[in-house]
């Protein structure tokens, strides 16, 4: 049943301020705090970043947190350029990414939360791990029956055109994890970023099991859970559009019965 | 506490290869209602505020009557399936089955009940 309260040992308490720098350009950032090895209940900690010696991006203030106030502070990031995923986190109520995401974009306090309704590792880091398993699911990869060409699978500049908007998706987990459906029903429910992906090979003019990949998806829950709340089309760092991807495997099941 | 892995729980039980039959329904008797509905609320409304045997005559004739009989049996019939849709939402295990047919059986003695009234009206 959904539970409309938090457990006690999950109730977010006000952590600790840390001293705030001489500065005329000074942001205050509330940032989510939580490690498995005190025992302590989640808190959020108060930082001051002196923003005339700190880069544009909500990543550079974590950077600059980490590296000059707080070294505690865990959080993934790689590549810095919206391109590997890493940094995904929920930033002043949006679920994106941390490198991409401009600090001018943030009005008043930078309030920076781990990606919702997953378990926390520590700090701003969730466990992907189900979702990383829903990915594999879908079998993401080219699947043919037809004997291997002599050179490559051919693929025409149209069929290609087919995959643009969609081969795109980093797998933050962004969408996924703003989706409400995907909250309550996520052990079943595959959520946007898989069934985006799985929309990618289905219509993939190489692939040759779409079939089987129809088959596998015709599921009230691993599909049909998506109902067009666009959560995930509004929050996708990236610009992608999932909710529509989704409502075109939709359409394909239909087709296959109407 | 199951020692699976990450692959055989996201997997679970496999697809049930049902929903799109579902999903149609849904969008077609949307569609359905958007007509039936407005256009009984019409009769209905002209109905409204006359005499017990104006209302009595006005739902004897064929067309209220039927359009009266096919409001309750689409209506209720998306009802209930969207009311499943919802309780699978919220709802896990025997809370969630024991709701899905509550809301089924609710439906269906809506449906009879709307029905057997018609009955008596019309004929």
């Amino acid at each position: 049943m959904v539970q409309f309260t938090l457990p006690k040992n999950s109730k977010i308490r006000t952590g600790k301020t840390w001293p705030k720098p001489a500065g005329k350009n000074v942001r205050k950032f509330q940032i989510y705090r939580w490690s498995p090895d005190d025992g302590e209940n989640p808190r959020v900690d108060t930082y001051f970043v002196d923003m005339d010696s700190c880069g544009p991006m909500v990543l550079d203030a974590l950077i600059k947190i980490k590296n000059e106030i707080d070294p505690t502070l865990t959080f993934r990031r790689s590549c810095r350029e919206g391109i590997c995923g890493s940094c995904a986190m929920n930033i002043d109520g949006i679920n994106t990414l941390a490198c991409i995401y401009g600090l001018d974009e943030v009005r008043g306090d930078v309030k920076i939360y781990p990606l919702p309704h997953l378990p926390v590792i520590k700090d701003l880091i969730p466990d992907l791990t189900h979702f990383y398993a829903q990915h594999a699911s879908i079998m993401p990869w080219l699947e043919t029956k037809t004997n291997r060409p002599a050179k490559e699978w051919r693929q025409s500049i149209e069929d290609r055109k087919k995959l643009d908007g969609l081969y795109e998706c980093v797998m933050c987990a962004s969408c996924s994890t703003s989706c409400p459906s995907y909250w309550w029903n996520g052990d079943k429910y595959l959520g946007p970023a898989a069934l985006l992906h799985a929309y990618r090979w289905i219509i993939d003019s190489r692939d040759e099991a779409t079939p089987e990949r129809l088959d596998a998806l015709e599921d009230p829950f691993k599909l049909y859970r998506c109902h067009t709340i666009m959560n995930c089309a509004k929050t996708c760092p990236k610009g992608l559009n999932p909710a529509k991807a989704i409502a075109e495997i939709k359409r394909m099941m239909v087709d296959r019965v109407v | 506490m199951r020692y699976l892995t990450d692959r055989k729980r996201a997997v679970g039980k496999g697809a049930a290869h049902t929903g799109t039959e579902h999903h149609w329904y849904m969008s077609a008797s949307a569609v359905a209602l958007a007509f039936l509905v407005p256009t009984w609320l019409y009769i209905f409304g002209h109905a409204l505020g006359q005499s017990h045997e104006a209302v009595v005559a006005t739902f004897a004739r064929p067309f209220p009557a039927i359009l009266t009989g096919l409001v309750l049996f689409v209506s209720m019939r998306h009802f209930a399936k969207g009311a499943t849709m919802m309780i699978e939402d919220y709802s896990h295990g025997s809370t969630r089955r024991g709701l899905v047919i509550l809301a089924h059986s609710l439906s269906y003695v809506i449906t009879a009940t709307g029905l057997y009234a018609l009955v008596k009206i019309a004929l």
